[in-house]
């Protein structure tokens, strides 16, 4: 390498958007893809992550553009930088696949995931979880005598952060769609 | 203007307008409309296969020899699973292929009926793309949109599953022309990347050009540019198993091919260059073999028009994203008119150091007077047919490894072999595919006696359509490259890696209706090969060779390039329990 004289990792002409850094480190990105809504493309982008081995740790999808026939699937990743360069290009040779972005570098965005909760008691704990879910900004969508259930729209760490508070408070069912995210400005 | 027609007949229609004029294919149920109309016109000549694996690889044969696509056409359920190993083959390959496979009609696919399979999901993995056609209205220009994406960036197999009441139904056939495609892959690379690589091109001490499968897909083009910018550079050449023909092997620059079984010269100036310019190849891992020593003094660029195949394995320092026609043009024009520069002297130098390696001789073997060496059948095969029209299409295994070291290719498109997948059966039904193409050419599939049998069936088609395919057969009674991994690896316990109840090949090819040779002395050898050779018709040539010869040279798993073995001498111990995990 040093014969040349050129730096490693850096082609100071290069148009391309890479990141060759073959860091150990994980990281974690957030994709978005924008995709064919057409029957598989969901199959095609879950079997290239199981296929080749990498992470998913959230992963939502619905139609964005009913003329265009276009769906967005936002997908969160973890990997080492080479890892989630591969994963991009990966995506983006999809033929389905019309166009990846990586969320997590190309700017500022907004992520945000909701989640619904089951919290069952009575007496001092149920008035507990109201409170809580009040400090949370947390909606009560359904209650029963027994029985509240909260909606909590927040970044995927305000639903640990909620979750955790309401496990003790007789927390029995949760779910949650997974993380949404746009590009801000 | 649109017309009105049945989806069977849109099908042929399709392939006739996409210049389609021959079909490999196994009929079935699902696809006896298809089948009728096939019947029913004269355009494309329909190859009946043995088996629809065969099929696929023989559409392989046909798009690897000519750079067409090759078409397929099979039936549902067992027809399209046998089309699978065919299918990853071209995948891994990047050979481009459409594959049009009946479904049971549309009202019935989930039902498990009669020979349904989920073919798209069972497909998906090992197909560039593929569709499923719910109506006839967009059979057309689905079709016309499997033979852009075949073809179109990075080529690749893509297939189509019809139900038949699809192909029964009537609908609105739209033209070729009518294609509205997202699919766009970029071909032309980043000029600014590119002018980054001249300015090393033009310092460079010790550069090596380390060539592709990419350049031949790229077309004939790509191979005469490379020519020229190999010429006037004088940088010293090398290629992977894939991209043997795209440099004359009796070109002046041409070092011979790397990697696993590659000639020590070609690995060891990878190993010590300054300089690799990687123009359509991958960093497969017979290539690179140990990855933390591979090449370690070397800037490295690599040309690809894949971006996933950027940094995937190897760090690159200059990536150009582009066909390799596109790009060399470019580069070429770039390093002309800033003076056609490189460092002469220290090019002269680098030479020298690789004609020394070279006296080493490192394809040397021990000859016999006794036995027929593999290594001695294929030089004498090289010396009797390479002034032919020659085609060479072979299995997998030792064999494979020795014809890449022993027989030459002067052109692209002459060498047709399953480099990434490692299909055994891959050979005999692609060679029916290219003598297909190549009618008046002399095809020989260079084949090991276990591989061979893998796909024996497509005899019926060699004899069926006349076609005079040369099955060269080093028949060793072993599956060569396990039991020489085996003796490597595993303290010589051959487990299960001869080839028992073995036929009588002659006796087999004259059950078939063709020719049969049978040759086990050396000094019968060339009489018997010019005896193939002039056969009119398909021949099974089995040539009895030597029993335990192992394929050198070779990096062993888990070494680098400047590790390599050049014989038996030093074959004991050399693999380490971190090696003997890799395959």
């Amino acid at each position: 390498m040093s014969a040349l004289k050129i730096k490693r990792g850096t082609s100071s002409k290069s148009a391309y958007n890479l990141r060759p850094n073959f860091d150990r480190t994980h990281e974690r990105h957030t994709l978005a893809v924008l995709v064919a809504n057409e029957p598989g493309v969901l199959a095609r982008v879950i079997g290239l992550f199981s296929g080749r081995g990498y992470n998913i740790e959230s992963l939502t999808v619905a139609e964005v553009d009913h003329e265009g026939h276009t769906s967005r699937i936002t997908v969160v990743t973890s990997g080492t930088p080479q890892i989630i360069e591969q994963i991009k290009a990966q995506l983006g040779r999809i033929v389905s696949v019309y166009d990846v972005h990586d969320l997590t570098v190309e700017g500022p965005s907004v992520e945000r995931e909701l989640a619904l909760f089951k919290v069952e008691g009575d007496g001092e704990k149920r008035v507990e979880a109201l409170r809580l879910a009040d400090v949370f900004r947390a909606n009560v969508v359904d209650s029963t005598l027994d029985t509240f259930t909260f909606e909590v729209v927040g970044s995927s760490e305000k639903i640990d952060a909620f979750a955790d508070l309401m496990r003790p408070l007789g927390l029995s069912e949760m779910v949650r769609t997974g993380v949404a995210a746009l590009a801000r400005g | 203007m649109a017309q009105s027609m049945t989806g069977a007949k849109m099908v042929v229609q399709a392939l006739k307008d996409q210049g389609v004029d021959t079909v490999f294919g196994y009929p079935g149920g699902a696809v006896l409309p298809i089948y009728d109309e096939i019947f029913q016109q004269n355009d494309i000549r329909h190859f009946l296969v043995r088996h629809e694996q065969g099929a696929v690889h023989a559409a392989e044969g046909y798009a690897r020899s000519t750079g067409k696509p090759g078409v397929v056409l099979v039936t549902s359920g067992p027809g399209a699973t046998n089309a699978v190993t065919g299918l990853t083959d071209a995948l891994m390959d990047s050979i481009p292929i459409v594959v049009l496979t009946g479904q049971v009609p549309t009202f019935m696919i989930g039902s498990d009926a009669f020979q349904e399979a989920d073919t798209v999901g069972i497909t998906r993995p090992c197909t560039k793309h593929n569709w499923l056609v719910k109506e006839t209205d967009k059979l057309s220009s689905t079709l016309h949109e499997a033979f852009h994406v075949a073809t179109s960036g990075r080529p690749g197999p893509v297939l189509i599953d019809i139900p038949k009441d699809v192909q029964f139904a009537s609908g609105e056939y739209s033209s070729p022309r009518a294609l509205k495609s997202h699919y766009q892959p970029k071909v032309k690379g980043d000029i600014d990347a590119i002018t980054s690589l001249v300015e090393l091109i033009e310092t460079a001490k010790k550069p090596i050009f380390y060539t592709g499968g990419g350049v031949i897909n790229s077309g004939p083009a790509a191979s005469q540019l490379l020519r020229e910018l190999v010429g006037a550079t004088g940088f010293p050449i090398t290629s992977t198993l894939m991209g043997l023909g795209s440099y004359p092997a009796s070109g002046e620059n041409w070092v011979g091919m790397l990697g696993m079984h590659g000639l020590y010269e070609a690995n060891l100036a990878m190993h010590d260059c300054d300089l690799m310019i990687n123009i359509g190849a991958r960093f497969d891992d017979r290539i690179t073999g140990r990855l933390d020593a591979f090449s370690p003094g070397s800037a490295k660029a690599h040309i690809d028009i894949d971006p996933s195949s950027i940094n995937k394995v190897i760090h690159v320092d200059i990536p150009i994203i582009g066909d390799v026609g596109h790009v060399l043009e470019d580069l070429l024009k770039v390093w002309k008119s800033r003076g056609r520069k490189t460092d002469a002297s220290a090019i002269k130098d680098w030479w020298s150091q690789i004609n020394e390696w070279k006296k080493i001789r490192c394809l040397d073997y021990t000859p016999s007077q006794k036995t027929i060496k593999p290594q001695h059948a294929l030089e004498r095969l090289e010396a009797l047919t390479k002034d032919h029209d020659r085609y060479i299409t072979t299995e997998v295994g030792q064999h494979q490894m020795w014809a890449a070291q022993y027989l030459g290719f002067e052109d692209p498109n002459r060498w047709m072999t399953s480099g990434g997948l490692g299909t055994m059966g891959y050979g005999f039904p692609a060679s029916v595919g290219v003598q297909v193409a190549h009618p008046d050419a002399l095809v020989i599939n260079v084949a090991g006696e276990a591989s061979w049998l893998m796909n024996m069936q497509e005899l019926g088609t060699a004899v069926q359509y006349r076609l005079p395919v040369k099955q060269f057969i080093l028949n060793n009674e072993r599956l060569g490259m396990v039991r020489q991994w085996q003796e490597l690896l595993h303290g010589e316990r051959y487990s299960h890696s001869w080839s028992e109840a073995l036929p009588d090949f002659v006796k087999l090819a004259e059950a078939f209706g063709c020719k049969g040779i049978m040759v086990s002395d050396p000094a019968d050898l060339d009489d018997a090969i010019m005896e193939m050779i002039n056969y009119d018709g398909p021949v099974l040539f089995d040539c009895l060779v030597e029993k335990h010869e192992n394929c050198f040279p070779m990096i062993p798993s888990g070494k680098a390039h400047n590790e390599m073995l050049l014989g038996e001498a030093e074959t004991q111990g050399v693999i380490d329990a971190g090696g003997s995990v890799l395959v």
